[in-house]
């Protein structure tokens, strides 16, 4: 153990080192302030939190923007670094969680469960998504995973009247500690057998420690937290109830936010710590994403809820994004994070729709609710469609371009002779594209019933300032992807560099 | 003009847009629809006269570039990919860019009183279905490419589920699910022959000509091929993946299935022609004898069913899957004559059979059936109806002097000239004498006999418009019957090309004219 330094040394420790971790400090600073203002806001104004909110949002962003261009800065002892990689995700997770502040406070109105503690869990948990995406040890991982993990437990169960959402979130915190838990313990497998946290030198180790037993379980272990996480297939069985009970505004932010935050450690612990020891876990990985993306397509085909056929659709989607991973290139690695680029802002457009259509005794979660929404709300319904098109992969919308990126990653390793596995990535890419026709087939149910049936609910939808904001932004940026992806390829590109 | 002619493929293709923006922008309600479908019938006819200029500067030098594509427009899109914006055409897509022009005009005139619901939306949907047809025809970027044909099933979904029949709900999502299934697997085919190229040249392209001039090893040529093959046969469609196209075609509204049969179909057989075989040949080459049982059985089998059917839609969807297994038969043999016939058999099932499904709507919106027993006689009270029916049937069964006889004629000798596969022509020429079959079976229950319905005998003849929506057809019909010189020529340069790559040196070429001594 290290000598404590005196107090005046300490202070320009932290100054030095804080600046890598700028932004998510001051979105946690902001969200505590922001618990301590709330006793000044009178019981009919919590909206104004929302504001709030928005503003802690647009500051840390600001900062992201100005470290944006500054080469790696690692701090606290190569504890976090703040690297493209990690900016990427954070402004991806800072606009997630800015569309989630806009799509939430009418919901919550609506519902009758309008509080600061809302959107205060909410910029706790995106701060924890900012610490895991710039995390490089194995306490930091930790530490950053509970802290998102945590509040998105609270944030399940923010209904409090209501059971399905207490059911959902005493569920979500079971198998989330549980997967947790696996988790820590391959991490304590990990330090054993390595005897250091830190995952460069685990990276550097796992090269000499090929084929030890050890390492293998620590690789698994943590793997099947993160499949937790990720609510991959067989660990997604928490999911669908989850997403079905939650407020639907933290299912939006839950099937985007929290899923590309688990990615982003996915991709950097098995890109930097266990990228020498691809050859054990490729097959097991090439198994999970085609489990995943069939079981979450074939169940989603059966539900008559949106929600849960939201659910069982996101599932899926983490197959495809496994399908960066199991190829492990560098064309790999930048299909998973165009993949969860294009993905937040169909899927956060999705839900924002539905959640206009939760309106007075109306669920929205029903197939039936969207029953003609074409002939009242023609471009609301034209920009459901588009989501919808994109989510199922055709052109030129960002799915595609998503897809497009993810298989060309499996086939370029199957095209290449000296990668093992090269005929499984065959497989793979074939199964991958029949799930993406039977997932046009249930997404073309909402479809029909937007543009094909003729009754409509005569209710009027809960039309709001940001809502509406929040399906132009991702609606926009849904077709910008497709038809001019340039600049997000080169963004995924300098994102995923410092892994490679 | 010099711009005009400069982009004319962009004006070509993307004019009905202008369409779909005025129509979005009229106000609606029902007082309106009269204007919506002046809008949409002059933007497609406008389409169409803005089509022509590509004949007329077809042979000028200035329009031709060094790959022997004509109007090319050529930037980058998507740097990081090599995807490009490439646009280009030759014969084959001229031809078949000109039909497109032509019978989405014409099925957009014959919609005028079919239909009456949710108007403005119909004709929107059929003008960006009019984008997405005339793109895939001109893309000679495999990505650009890929784009247009999955662009183009989203309007035709809307086509098939809000204006069709009784089952269209099945019928929409069936057609929709088929064909992505083989564009998906297709799109794998791109990528392996992205990647290779990339392995062996080092760029990354997506440049159609590019990969013809690529040397694929045989093993890898197999697994693209059939790749493709799917893609592409889901489409045209060749038995056994036909199964789609009766319900498509029977619970399309009449202009759906127009362009159904004429267009949607022929971007299959154009795919053959343009991607698998000149990319693919010796591909192409080992699959032949697998290839030749298919298009044969689509043939033999689609006539037969057709013989069956009660309902005339049914029928003439039924005689789409044997015409077209007629076309992929001559493309696959690919000897220079069977292919040009082949070609020349697309255009000739696109008049044929898109007239013979307007027709059908004619009697079916007079009458809201089409079981062959609800009529019979009709030729006493619709004479011009009738002289219209029986030029297309002839046309359709290949009687000489119409279009029908020119095609089929050019495949069978195209089959005859190569040796091996000579005998196989008693298979197509067996299908000629099913059609034949079908085709008068039916003319003679619907239109000869007595009348025996008293609702028939008050039914009114062909208005105005709606021999106008025929006429070009029958000139067409009989121009290709009596002169198809004026189309052929077109075809000789692409045709040779494409047997240059798959049987190099076998056969002699097609005479072409060059464009310096035209």
């Amino acid at each position: 153990m290290f000598e404590l330094p005196p107090v005046t040394e300490a202070w320009e420790f932290l100054q030095k080192n804080s600046v890598a971790i700028g932004p998510q400090l001051h979105l946690l600073l902001w969200a505590l302030g922001m618990l301590i203002i709330d006793f000044v806001i009178p019981a009919g104004r919590k909206a104004v939190s929302a504001l709030l909110a928005l503003g802690g949002i647009v500051m840390a962003g600001l900062q992201l923007y100005l470290l944006r261009s500054s080469s790696p800065i690692s701090a606290f002892y190569d504890t976090v670094v703040l690297d493209s990689f990690a900016t990427f995700f954070s402004a991806l997770f800072l606009i997630a969680a800015a569309v989630t502040v806009f799509i939430s406070y009418r919901y919550l109105e609506i519902e009758n469960e309008q509080h600061t503690e809302y959107y205060a869990l909410l910029l706790f948990a995106t701060s924890g998504m900012m610490f895991m995406a710039a995390a490089l040890d194995l306490i930091t991982i930790f530490i950053s995973l509970e802290l998102m993990s945590i509040s998105t437990y609270v944030l399940v169960g923010f209904l409090r009247r209501r059971r399905r959402s207490n059911e959902a979130s005493l569920k979500y915190f079971l198998l989330g500690a549980f997967s947790t838990a696996i988790i820590l313990y391959g991490m304590s497998l990990l330090y054993g057998v390595s005897g250091t946290t830190n995952l460069i030198v685990i990276g550097e180790q796992a090269k000499l420690l090929q084929g030890n037993t050890l390492l293998i379980l620590a690789v698994f272990t943590i793997m099947a937290g993160l499949c937790f996480k990720v609510a991959a297939a067989p660990f997604h069985m928490w999911a669908p109830d989850a997403y079905e009970g939650a407020p639907t505004a933290v299912t939006g932010f839950m099937s985007v936010a929290v899923k590309a935050a688990a990615f982003a450690l996915f991709l950097r612990i098995f890109f930097v710590a266990f990228h020498e020891v691809r050859g054990i876990y490729v097959p097991l990985l090439v198994a999970v994403s085609i489990l995943t993306m069939t079981w979450g397509n074939v169940a989603a085909v059966t539900q008559q809820n949106v929600k849960r056929m939201l659910a069982y659709s996101s599932i899926s989607h983490a197959g495809y994004v496994l399908m960066g991973l199991v190829a492990g290139t560098e064309l790999g690695v930048i299909a998973s994070a165009i993949y969860l680029l294009a993905y937040t802002f169909m899927n956060l457009g999705i839900w924002a729709v539905v959640i206009l259509l939760r309106r007075q005794d109306i669920s929205g979660e029903q197939v039936e609710d969207f029953d003609g929404l074409y002939s009242r709300h023609p471009s609301l319904a034209i920009v459901m469609l588009i989501f919808l098109l994109s989510l199922a992969g055709i052109p030129p919308l960002g799915g595609f371009i998503a897809k497009y990126f993810v298989f060309s990653a499996i086939i370029e390793v199957a095209m290449d002779p000296s990668q093992p596995y090269a005929s499984l990535m065959v497989w793979l890419a074939v199964i991958g594209v029949i799930n993406a026709v039977v997932s046009l087939y249930y997404y073309f149910r909402i479809v029909y019933a937007m543009f094909i049936q003729e009754e409509y609910q005569p209710a009027p939808l809960s039309f709001s300032a940001g809502l509406l904001t929040a399906i132009a932004i991702t609606g926009i940026v849904t077709l910008l992807i497709g038809i001019y992806p340039q600049p997000f390829i080169n963004l995924a590109r300098a994102a995923t560099s410092p892994l490679l | 003009m010099e711009f005009f002619m400069a982009n004319i493929l962009n004006f070509v293709c993307y004019f009905p847009l202008v369409g779909v923006v005025l129509i979005m922008l009229w106000p609606k309600g029902k007082e309106h629809e009269t204007a919506v479908k002046w809008i949409a019938n002059l933007v497609a006819f406008i389409g169409f006269l803005i089509s022509l200029p590509l004949i007329t500067q077809f042979n000028n030098p200035a329009f031709i570039d060094m790959t022997g594509m004509r109007y090319v427009i050529r930037t980058n899109w998507i740097d990081a990919l090599g995807v490009q914006y490439y646009f280009g055409i030759d014969g084959i897509s001229l031809l078949l860019i000109l039909l497109t022009t032509l019978l989405g005009f014409l099925s957009i005139l014959s919609s005028w009183n079919a239909i009456t619901e949710r108007v403005s939306e119909y004709y929107c949907y059929f003008l960006i279905l009019q984008v997405g047809m005339l793109g895939v025809f001109m893309a000679l970027d495999f990505f650009l490419f890929y784009v247009f044909w999955e662009v183009m099933l989203v309007p035709m979904y809307f086509i098939i589920g809000i204006w069709g029949g009784p089952r269209k709900l099945y019928a929409a999502i069936k057609f929709f699910l088929y064909t992505l299934l083989g564009s998906v697997l297709l799109l794998l085919g791109i990528l392996a022959l992205y990647f290779y190229q990339h392995s062996v040249t080092g760029t990354w392209s997506f440049d159609v000509l590019g990969f013809q001039n690529l040397e694929i090893p045989f093993n890898l040529q197999w697994w693209i091929f059939l790749a493709f093959f799917v893609g592409f046969a889901i489409k045209v469609p060749m038995f056994p993946f036909h199964t789609w196209l009766p319900d498509a075609h029977v619970e399309a509204p009449t202009a759906g299935s127009v362009i159904l049969a004429a267009m949607l179909l022929k971007m299959g057989t154009y795919g053959f022609v343009r991607f698998s075989l000149p990319i693919l040949p010796q591909a192409t080459i080992h699959f032949l004898p697998w290839l030749l049982v298919l298009s044969v059985i689509g043939i033999i089998y689609g006539a037969l069913v057709a013989m069956m059917q009660k309902d005339m839609k049914k029928l003439v969807a039924y005689s789409s899957v044997s015409h077209l297994g007629f076309c992929m038969l001559g493309v696959f043999i690919a000897t220079p004559v069977a292919l040009e016939g082949g070609i020349l058999q697309m255009l000739n099932h696109g008049i044929s059979t898109g007239a013979l499904f307007l027709i059908v709507g004619i009697i079916y919106e007079r009458r809201h059936t089409r079981l062959i027993s609800e009529y019979g006689g009709l030729s006493h009270v619709m004479p011009v109806y009738a002289t219209v029916f029986m030029i297309m049937t002839m046309s359709s069964i290949g009687l000489p002097t119409l279009n029908g006889f020119i095609g089929e004629f050019m495949i069978l000798q195209g089959v005859f000239a190569d040796p091996d596969y000579r005998s196989w022509a008693i298979f197509g020429a067996a299908g000629i004498v099913l059609g034949a079959a079908y085709m008068l079976w039916l003319y003679q229950r619907v239109m000869f006999g007595t009348i025996e319905k008293d609702e028939n005998r008050t039914l009114p003849d062909l208005t105005l418009r709606e021999f106008a929506t025929f006429a070009p057809l029958i000139v067409l019909a009989f121009w290709i019957g009596l002169y198809p010189r004026t189309f052929l020529e077109y075809l000789h340069e692409p045709v040779n090309q494409v047997v240059e790559k798959v049987r190099p040196g076998e056969f002699m070429p097609l005479p072409v004219q060059s464009a310096e001594t035209k």
